[in-house]
């Protein structure tokens, strides 16, 4: 019996003790006509050997190509550091930490990444994190309509240029409570989000303006103009950030003349592999004065009966299992181990290092579009600076080629047909620091072959 | 007088120009920057630790062992399902090319992934009796909000227009409230009979043009089993409302009884509970929903489908995402990706190596636990809240009379338990039996294990009597004693900040 203990003994003994004749006995109180007939369904149990042996063929199955992917999960060099350290028993085995006095390591541990992310993003407060980044932006909107006491009518700007997933689980989760999004376009020749383009909001009661930097396209917006517009408006202003690239741009506490409100994003970049999507962590810090419209865990510095300092879960009348309906969200678990994951990665990198690597794929981009874009059929969409994504134009469309590259074991990018059909052929791509030389030189190589046959035909 | 065992916080470590440089890439030429806008960069550098590696390994080594855990210490935790999670969950999930897939990689350099993703919904399926699984929701309370929400979208569909009550029993995880609000309906409590079943005629009273449905633990959150299920479900449906099935008591019948076949028309699961994924101090947890056939339409994105074979004529089933052109009338998308794929991976493995025989089991010697838990437990003199009722995977312990008698509360029992070496029960909740530990044990722990349990419980009910002052104290022996809650909802120190020099 996989995981149980019971021997024969203890088993007797046990069911002695509570004077039933049998384990099934204890099922008495369920009626007969509702117990399982049969669960032939399910497959039969494979030993640990084996379902080892299964789960290597199907990873190998999937192989290990070189990519290129970015849109909203990046690969990084995680410091092996990181996953041997989260994965102790003491870390990875341990609950939500109710009980203080039993959860100090990982109390401490969520009051030193508030700390990081607060200074890193510029504002005051941080909660121990949320889902993912589209939760984040979500719980973000939802929190702004909480917090903007001056706007009456629950109505967010969300520019088309911010991640279109996002913006599908911001309507998701915020529909329902009658939140209304307006989107704004960008610039076509730019990619940005252009102050012409608010003007048609000039009047209108809007109680946020989203603003992602970099945005979707990898375009670095002008964010100074578009917060103190969105304030003199008496918007609050929801930034959406990449925390690697907060080591080199103006954090969103500096925007404009006040800074922003609300700062969210996904936190995977900071020491979460790929793994296809998950388990990530959304961030958010706010300013002190809105700190008890934010959702999620929050923990505080206190001290105990005898003076000693320690930590504790605090402002638990936001939440769920206190307020019950009258709660800030619903949620209860975060991300608890990922956000350990990114509090050892900031410690690890420290300031210098996450420029390092801020810098370092801010340059491998670079050198990437510059290797591709000396191909006859393919420059640059958008003319504004980029961090460390960029979308490029193809001169036919962009699935077949992506599928040669494929063939040559290079995810190319993501094809933004789906998600942005008014571009035409365009591809969005990024390269970290992960990326070398002979990674560049290798997708060129095989991007230049995959022109190749189409031109010829 | 106990140890001080405080661990500095990882900014005291910090000396200037000091990094973990063997972790950290070459720095390209200053030239890599000129692009960036001047008016947009960073002026000030963020307050991060400037540490060797060593010093970070050791502080958050250090910090660990500050930790109760599953793998340290018994955590009888009820609700939580605080089961043994098996290592072999974490090294599948862990195989390189797992970790390293992208989630908008081409699902043609997917397919054992996928494979597994839709194994794990198809496994779901036949466990719980429902017809369609999604997995994406990311947590419990994520999955109650893709219920409630396909619940909506169901009646909305059926331009039924009033429906936004949702009913929940008194004795509620408060998450389903709370859930009810965030979509947008209002949660109408109904309340629980002295037997700890549902109030028929509470419940027939709340009722009506206006329901939308009810959300419902079985077990409840009493640690019973809700005899009259089936009248239950009659009477919502027939009032036009659906059921909601809150997933977190599932180790109790899994394999015995299923949510479908009681009359749920929507569930969620919490893999982190049931299926033994870790609870990683906090998350991540998955809470992939089921419906029944009649909300099929409006799972939410995305899913995975097979194509067999035949009609592609492939040499294997070929796995692919469901997107919105598939499913139109979906509730829309709830994550940034396909959902917390590095923990359905482990709860793959986890069903893989139970099989059907495992699951039967698990619900068996998890009510085997509690029962025999419970039992032992009264012997020594504590009071079960339902003695009259067997005891599903979890059971109440009240401690009025001892808070009466000796004027020791539940809290005072919780902290003693720590000094014993127990993480304690789940305290005050449910809400209305007072003085409440809510008790689970799970199948993976030993009789003698479960013994040295009440063999603590039976010492700390000896010192309420003579020594009360022991447990208003207590812990004694942990990192810290009770902290000031008071103080840091008050003072609020939610940062640290550089002392000025």
């Amino acid at each position: 019996m996989p995981f149980i203990p019971h021997t024969d003994d203890d088993e007797r003994e046990m069911l002695a003790a509570i004077g039933a004749p049998s384990i099934e006995a204890l099922f008495d109180e369920i009626p007969p006509a509702l117990r399982v007939q049969s669960l032939d369904e399910l497959p039969t149990g494979l030993s640990e050997f084996e379902v080892l042996q299964l789960m290597a063929a199907r990873a190998r199955a999937d192989g290990r190509p070189l990519c290129f992917l970015g849109a909203g999960a990046y690969e990084h060099h995680i410091p092996a550091a990181v996953w041997s350290t989260i994965t102790r028993g003491e870390f990875y085995s341990a609950y939500t930490p109710y009980q203080a006095e039993a959860s100090q390591g990982t109390l401490q541990s969520i009051y030193e990444y508030q700390s990081m992310m607060a200074s890193l993003t510029g504002m005051q407060v941080s909660n121990a994190s949320l889902y993912d980044g589209a939760t984040a932006v979500a719980e973000g909107c939802l929190m702004a309509v909480r917090a903007n006491r001056r706007s009456k009518s629950a109505r967010i700007l969300l520019p088309r240029s911010l991640h279109p997933h996002y913006r599908a689980v911001a309507l998701t989760m915020a529909l329902n409570q009658g939140l209304i999004f307006d989107t704004v376009p960008y610039a076509r020749d730019c990619g940005h989000l252009d102050l012409d383009a608010l003007t048609a909001h000039d009047g209108q009661d809007f109680t946020a303006l989203v603003i992602q930097q970099p945005n979707f396209f990898g375009v670095i917006e002008e964010v100074d103009a578009l917060t103190d517009w969105a304030h003199a408006r008496e918007a609050l202003v929801i930034a959406v950030v990449n925390p690697i690239s907060l080591a080199l741009l103006k954090p969103p506490g500096e925007w404009g003349a006040k800074g922003a409100d609300i700062v969210v994003g996904e936190g995977q970049p900071l020491g979460c592999p790929l793994s296809s999507g998950g388990p990530y962590f959304g961030f958010m810090t706010t300013r002190m004065q809105h700190v008890r419209q934010m959702p999620g865990r929050i923990v505080g510095a206190t001290v105990d009966v005898d003076g000693r300092p320690g930590f504790s879960l605090t402002l638990q009348a936001r939440e769920q299992h206190i307020r019950r309906a009258k709660a800030t969200s619903n949620i209860c678990t975060n991300q608890g181990l990922l956000m350990m994951a990114g509090t050892l990665y900031l410690a690890l990198m420290g300031a210098e290092g996450l420029e390092r690597v801020a810098a370092a794929s801010m340059a491998r981009t670079a050198e990437l579009v510059a290797a591709l874009t000396v191909l006859p059929g393919v420059r640059r969409m958008f003319a504004r600076p980029t961090f460390h994504e960029a979308v490029l134009a193809l001169d036919r469309p962009v699935a077949p080629v992506l599928a040669a590259l494929a063939q040559r074991g290079i995810q190319g990018g993501l094809d933004l047909a789906d998600f942005y059909p008014e571009l035409g052929p365009a591809l969005l791509l990024c390269a970290t620091e992960t990326k070398n030389g002979a990674d560049i030189a290798a997708y060129a190589s095989a991007l230049t072959e995959a022109l190749r046959p189409a031109r010829a035909a | 007088m106990s140890l001080a065992l405080r661990e500095r916080l990882i900014f005291e470590y910090s000396r200037p120009g000091r990094g973990a440089r063997g972790q950290w890439p070459e720095a390209p030429a200053r030239s890599a920057l000129d692009a960036l806008p001047d008016g947009l960069r960073r002026q000030r550098r963020p307050l991060l630790p400037e540490v060797s590696e060593l010093d970070a390994l050791r502080h958050y080594t250090r910090l660990s062992q500050l930790n109760f855990s599953i793998d340290t210490h018994f955590y009888p935790l009820g609700s939580c399902t605080m089961k043994y999670n098996p290592r072999a969950c974490n090294a599948a999930a862990l195989m390189p090319e797992f970790l390293g897939r992208h989630p908008l990689a081409p699902v043609a350099q997917g397919q054992g992934f996928l494979a597994c993703m839709y194994e794990l919904q198809e496994m779901l399926k036949a466990v719980t009796g429902m017809r369609g699984v999604a997995l994406s929701p990311l947590a419990g309370a994520h999955g109650e909000f893709a219920g409630v929400a396909m619940i909506r979208a169901y009646h909305r569909a059926r331009d039924d227009l009033e429906r936004d009550e949702i009913i929940v029993p008194q004795a509620a995880h408060g998450t389903n409230p709370a859930t009810a609000t965030m979509c947008g309906c209002v949660a109408r409590e109904v309340a629980v009979g002295a037997d700890g079943d549902a109030d028929l005629e509470a419940l027939r009273a709340a009722v009506g043009p206006k329901t939308a449905g009810i959300m419902l633990t079985n077990p409840s959150t009493l640690g019973v089993f809700e005899r009259r299920i089936e009248e239950v479900a009659r009477i919502v449906h027939q009032a036009g409302g659906l059921l909601y099935y809150d997933g977190a008591n599932l180790n109790a019948i899994l394999g015995k009884v299923r949510p479908g076949d009681m009359g749920f028309d929507v569930i969620h699961m919490n893999l982190h509970k049931t299926f033994s994924t870790p609870h990683g101090g906090g998350g991540p947890g998955a809470g992939a929903v089921g419906v029944s056939a009649r909300l099929l339409p409006f799972l939410p994105l995305p899913i995975v489908a097979r194509e067999p074979a035949a009609e592609r004529g492939a040499e294997a089933p070929q796995y692919r995402w469901l997107g919105e052109r598939d499913l139109p009338q979906s509730i829309g998308r709830l994550t940034s990706f396909g959902g917390n794929a590095g923990v359905l991976l482990r709860a793959y493995v986890y069903m893989r190596m139970l099989g059907r025989e495992g699951m039967r089991r698990v619900a068996e010697y998890a009510t085997l636990n509690a029962n025999y838990l419970s039992a032992r437990l009264q012997q020594v003199g504590f009071e079960a809240a339902y003695p009259q009722r067997r005891a599903s995977h979890e059971f109440i312990i009240t401690l009025k009379r001892a808070e009466q008698d000796y004027g020791v509360t539940a809290m005072d029992v919780a902290k003693r338990l720590l000094d014993l070496g127990f993480h304690a029960p789940t305290t005050y909740f449910p809400m209305l039996i007072s003085e409440c530990l809510l008790i689970e044990p799970t199948e993976t722990e030993s009789k003698q294990t479960l013994d040295a349990f009440v063999n603590a419980m039976a010492q700390i009910l000896r010192e309420a009597r003579e020594d009360p002052e022991q447990l208003h104290g207590a812990p004694h022996t942990l990192p810290v004693r009770r902290l000031d809650d008071v103080r840091a909802a008050r003072e609020l120190n939610l940062v640290y900040r550089e002392p000025a020099t």
